[in-house]
């Protein structure tokens, strides 16, 4: 006979137990009403307006990208309305010496870190030196290759632990990332090391038009960082205190030794996966587009200021102009960078040139002064 | 001066840059505690603690991640792929990540990682680990590959290597690691990358080779000599990028040349080398090139593995149809 059901190890039950303890956090909700008082950061008034201000500025970057792509002023360009939560909330948790490795749609990030915007648009038009970082800045251009960053900050992290330094390395993917496996061979390997790593998966619903569900049996990704021992949290990736918290926590332990976390934050991209020619119409309906449209992370937030007293239209219009100003200046700088030759190319190839590139060179100098 | 095996020649040289560079770590499957599965990092631990000479959890596109993100924290990392046909797991890391590192940050950022990985047929290994794949690698721009055939090239490459601020990939052949011994001195030197050596000198015939193909070589040019043909052979050393001004000297000396590899024929090194001699030097040429080279199989079954992997008699056969063209 077999044991009594109450002494075995049960696997599904405790499948389902670890999958209800990962319940959404939430500090904002909707209405833009404080819904979990402990939680709530008390940022401070200027911090708060600060975020304010970078959410509405990246709205108008993005609109802004978008019409210059169609006018085919700008390169590849992935949408980023409906993030800007899990994008600039995550960052605002952020101190100037963390590394940050991006995929190809944070751009955001990398600008609120220090990226200059002219460079941003170099990199969209698929000019090198819209790449060469300025010394200091500890950014990665976007990653192509879904779920490369991942083992990479594993990399850095362990690397920052060991020179000691009270930084983290922090690297964003998006749910179709969390099928990869070095999504798993980077939670692992920093888990195992306890590097100060923080892993971001910015659940927008669809990797290119493949929905979550498509992606895996798990209910959230965010407990997937149970199977790699380490802590992982399912966020309102809407909602920018969440996204903050979850984030400030997760450095947090991180700069103490405890390790690195994996934050899921459950989000929406409102256009395209890029504007290559994805046609969201094709794997979603407008229900859906609207049904997340209430949950709009400026929408809420702006809602809450404005209760504060703390966000009126006049700042809004103000931050607006200055967005669309600077995008004008970082085009018109982009426009004056010299074309980009194969010349240039070949000569970064190694340190030092070797025979075979420099007969190269030689044939491509004379081509491009013709 | 010691006389050592490749494997401890390997030892001295990783010894040598963990002491000359506290940026140097080496790390991979096995490596710490039990100094590698061939030995190759025997008692580095020991010396130079848990945090140079680390361990990692068992996955090769982790391996590849980690070293690209030690590397933008300043260091210069050497991990070990155990078995140089598990490649295929840390392709990315290496074709896609480090080999473009300088070239897509145009030019602010680089990799300086040295992946050091055991190759090569004739030790009976289990499929995927004897495989020669540098062809792989020598197709991936911004990469160096070097694969040495002696214990002191061993050391002075890969000191070379470690200290080269670009991604090389260091290819040791398992039936060299303690086929030979040879005279190592203790103290550092190095073997610059990029440049190959005329290991025999010779007037009729060029063989051009690298790795375990260099002592078959040798063998078969002494062969040939006692026909009274004059053989020289020129050890790669380094396979990209390659050292054509020597390979040119000689086919323009010798008239006549062929190349050598363990790899299969299709779109090897070899056909690379005799495209270059072709290019560069076909008003020299009183033959064709021909290449000694595998079938093009998949690497056999251990059981098949004498017969599939190219010898001496194979570049005696060749070379005699060279020299009588």
């Amino acid at each position: 006979m077999a044991a009594k059901k109450s002494q075995q190890f049960d696997p599904v039950e405790t499948l389902n137990a670890i999958e209800e303890k990962f319940e959404m956090f939430q500090i904002l909700n909707e209405e833009g009403e404080i819904v979990n008082k402990e939680a709530d950061p008390k940022l401070s008034d200027e911090d708060l307006q600060e975020l304010m201000r970078r959410m509405v500025y990246t709205r108008i970057l993005d609109q802004r990208s978008i019409s210059l792509n169609r006018q085919g002023r700008l390169g590849f360009y992935a949408p980023t309305a409906g993030q800007e939560a899990s994008q600039l909330a995550s960052h605002f948790a952020l101190e100037k010496g963390d590394f940050i490795l991006p995929g190809y749609r944070d751009v955001p990030q990398l600008i609120w870190h220090g990226w200059p915007l002219h460079q941003a648009f170099l990199f969209s038009r698929g000019h090198f030196a819209g790449n060469q970082m300025p010394e200091g800045l500890n950014i990665l251009p976007p990653q192509i290759i879904i779920g490369a960053q991942y083992i990479q900050a594993a990399g850095v992290a362990l690397g920052l632990q060991k020179r000691k330094k009270d930084s983290v390395a922090i690297t964003y993917t998006g749910e179709g990332g969390s099928s990869q496996g070095d999504f798993y061979e980077g939670i692992n390997f920093a888990g195992a090391f306890r590097a100060p790593a923080i892993f971001i998966v910015q659940n927008n619903q669809y990797a290119i038009s493949t929905p979550r569900e498509v992606q895996t049996a798990a209910k959230t990704v965010a407990q997937k960082a149970v199977a790699a021992g380490i802590p992982g949290i399912f966020v309102d990736g809407m909602d920018p205190l969440a996204v903050y918290v979850a984030t400030r926590d997760a450095r947090e332990r991180a700069v103490k030794g405890e390790g690195p976390s994996l934050i899921e934050t459950f989000c929406y991209r409102y256009g395209p996966h890029t504007m290559a020619g994805d046609d969201p119409t094709r794997y979603r309906t407008s229900d859906i587009d609207s049904e997340w449209e209430k949950k709009d992370p400026l929408v809420r937030f702006r809602k809450y200021m404005e209760e504060k007293g703390l966000w009126n239209e006049e700042q809004e219009n103000e931050v607006i102009e200055k967005a669309k100003e600077e995008i004008k200046a970082a085009i018109k700088k982009a426009d004056g960078t010299p074309k980009q030759k194969v010349t240039d190319l070949l000569g970064i190839m190694y340190e030092e040139v070797p025979f075979h590139i420099q007969e190269q060179l030689d044939i491509y100098k004379a081509k491009e002064s013709k | 001066m010691a006389q050592l095996t490749m494997i401890q020649a390997i030892t001295e040289a990783l010894k040598t840059e963990l002491k000359n560079d506290e940026n140097v770590l080496v790390f991979g499957e096995d490596v710490g505690n039990n100094g590698g599965v061939f030995r190759a990092t025997e008692g580095l631990q020991k010396e130079f603690g848990e945090d140079r000479v680390f361990d990692t959890p068992l996955a090769e596109s982790g391996i590849g991640g980690l070293a690209i993100g030690l590397s933008l924290q300043g260091y210069r990392p050497v991990p070990e792929i155990q078995f140089f046909g598990f490649v295929f797991e840390v392709m990315d890391s290496i074709s896609g990540q480090m080999a473009r590192m300088r070239y897509r940050s145009g030019g602010s950022l680089n990799a300086p990682v040295t992946i050091r990985s055991p190759f090569g047929g004739g030790v009976h290994t289990p499929e995927m680990h004897a495989d020669s794949l540098e062809g792989l690698m020598a197709a991936s721009p911004g990469l160096k590959v070097v694969i040495p055939s002696t214990p002191y090239d061993a050391k002075g490459l890969l000191i070379s290597a470690i200290r080269d601020n670009d991604p090389v990939i260091f290819l040791e052949h398992m039936k060299l690691y303690r086929s030979f011994r040879q005279e190592v001195p203790e103290e550092e030197y190095t073997i610059p990358l990029g440049k190959a050596e005329v290991k025999r000198e010779g007037k009729d015939l060029t063989i051009v080779t690298y790795g375990a193909m260099v002592q078959e070589s040798i063998k078969a040019a002494e062969q040939l000599e006692k026909e009274d043909y004059s053989v020289e052979v020129i050890d790669l050393r380094t396979i990209q990028p390659l050292d054509i001004e020597t390979i040119i000297a000689s086919v323009e000396k010798t008239g006549r040349a062929m190349v050598v590899q363990e790899a299969q024929k299709q779109a090897g090194i070899a056909a690379n080398v005799v495209a270059e001699i072709t290019d560069r030097a076909i008003l020299s040429l009183d033959a064709p090139v021909l290449r000694v080279a595998a079938p093009d199989t998949v690497f056999p079954f251990s059981q098949a593995e004498e017969v599939w992997l190219p010898n001496a008699k194979d570049i005696v056969e060749t070379a005699k149809k060279v020299l009588t063209f």
